[in-house]
């Protein structure tokens, strides 16, 4: 009867705790970011000699459209385009392309797979192939 | 008595943590091209003998209306309309055999009730014509309300369809119709 006790009390106090953390935990969601800054933003970046925004949009565009994507949305004036992949899985992307000095254009990708962040190399690396490919251009990586 | 319970509740947890810590990553051929890609692009591509980019995209913008599509979103300067639908997805087929199994066995089978479908039209001009590319996707629900599919419309006949009634619908803009 008193291990029955002490055995609810342990348990509750369990629960109590987890429902605590699990709140604070995802929370922290917010803010969070699993690799270091500096080089996430390396894995997610490329430079492209070209200094035609529109024309990098666009490519963008397609070569999204070509991995599988349907657009959502996109900005010219922002540089930005966000897409997402239905296969069994949904994968979202968000595109965004900027000017870097007098003869790059920079363009970084961020992509969320079902409920995480992508921060593995791999994915990034496929698509800025496929981008540079599409525009006849290499990618070059940025430090 | 208070030993066994403990030592289950000790393989749920573990089983929680495992469940939790064991995260799926994307799939390799998510973001690589394949050799169907090109077939697919063909299969998802016209060219328009114009090069007049705003009145082919008045005609997708009125082709989705006609479809009954609501735009989502657009940027004209870049070529894009989004568009999406929200409709009834019971398939009788499975309301009869969920009916079936449930007299059978006395189980429930969730059945699939209502879908979003997304499109995505993107204009791209070429030297003295116009490419038009679409792609549809669509999310199904089922009367659990979870989830059931997710996927890609690659159906060729569906592209063509679509592409016939664009084809009127480019004509009836010129006619302003």
């Amino acid at each position: 009867m008193k291990t029955a006790r002490l055995l609810t009390i342990g348990v509750l106090s369990v629960m109590c705790l987890c429902v605590f953390f699990g709140c604070e935990a995802s929370k922290s969601q917010l803010l969070a970011a699993d690799e270091s800054q500096v080089r996430l933003r390396s894995i997610q970046t490329r430079a492209f000699d070209t200094v035609d925004r529109i024309m990098v949009l666009r490519a963008v565009m397609a070569t999204l459209q070509d991995l599988g994507f349907v657009i959502n949305d996109a900005d010219e004036a922002l540089g930005t385009v966000t897409g997402t992949k239905l296969d069994r899985y949904a994968l979202k992307m968000t595109v965004t392309v900027r000017g870097r000095g007098e003869t790059q254009t920079l363009v970084r990708a961020s992509a969320q797979y079902n409920l995480q962040a992508v921060e593995d190399p791999q994915p990034y690396q496929q698509f800025f192939d496929a981008l540079g490919k599409s525009m006849f251009l290499a990618a070059q990586q940025v430090d | 008595m208070g030993r066994k319970y403990l030592s289950w509740i000790a393989v749920l947890l573990l089983a929680m943590t495992g469940l939790g810590g064991c995260a799926a990553t994307v799939p390799t051929e998510a973001l690589a091209m394949h050799p169907q890609t090109l077939a697919q692009r063909q299969l998802q591509t016209r060219r328009f003998a114009t090069t007049d980019e705003a009145t082919v995209l008045s005609a997708c913008a009125g082709l989705l209306q006609d479809l009954g599509f609501n735009i989502e979103s657009s940027e004209t300067r870049l070529g894009l309309i989004v568009g999406s639908k929200d409709r009834d997805a019971t398939d009788p087929g499975q309301v009869v055999t969920a009916i079936a199994i449930a007299v059978l066995f006395g189980a429930e089978v969730p059945i699939e009730t209502h879908q979003n479908i997304a499109v995505s039209i993107v204009t791209h001009p070429g030297g003295n014509d116009m490419a038009v590319r679409v792609t549809f996707q669509r999310i199904v629900w089922n009367n659990h309300n979870q989830v059931s599919r997710l996927e890609q419309l690659n159906d060729p006949e569906m592209y063509q369809g679509f592409f016939d009634k664009l084809s009127k619908a480019i004509f009836l803009e010129a006619q302003e119709i």
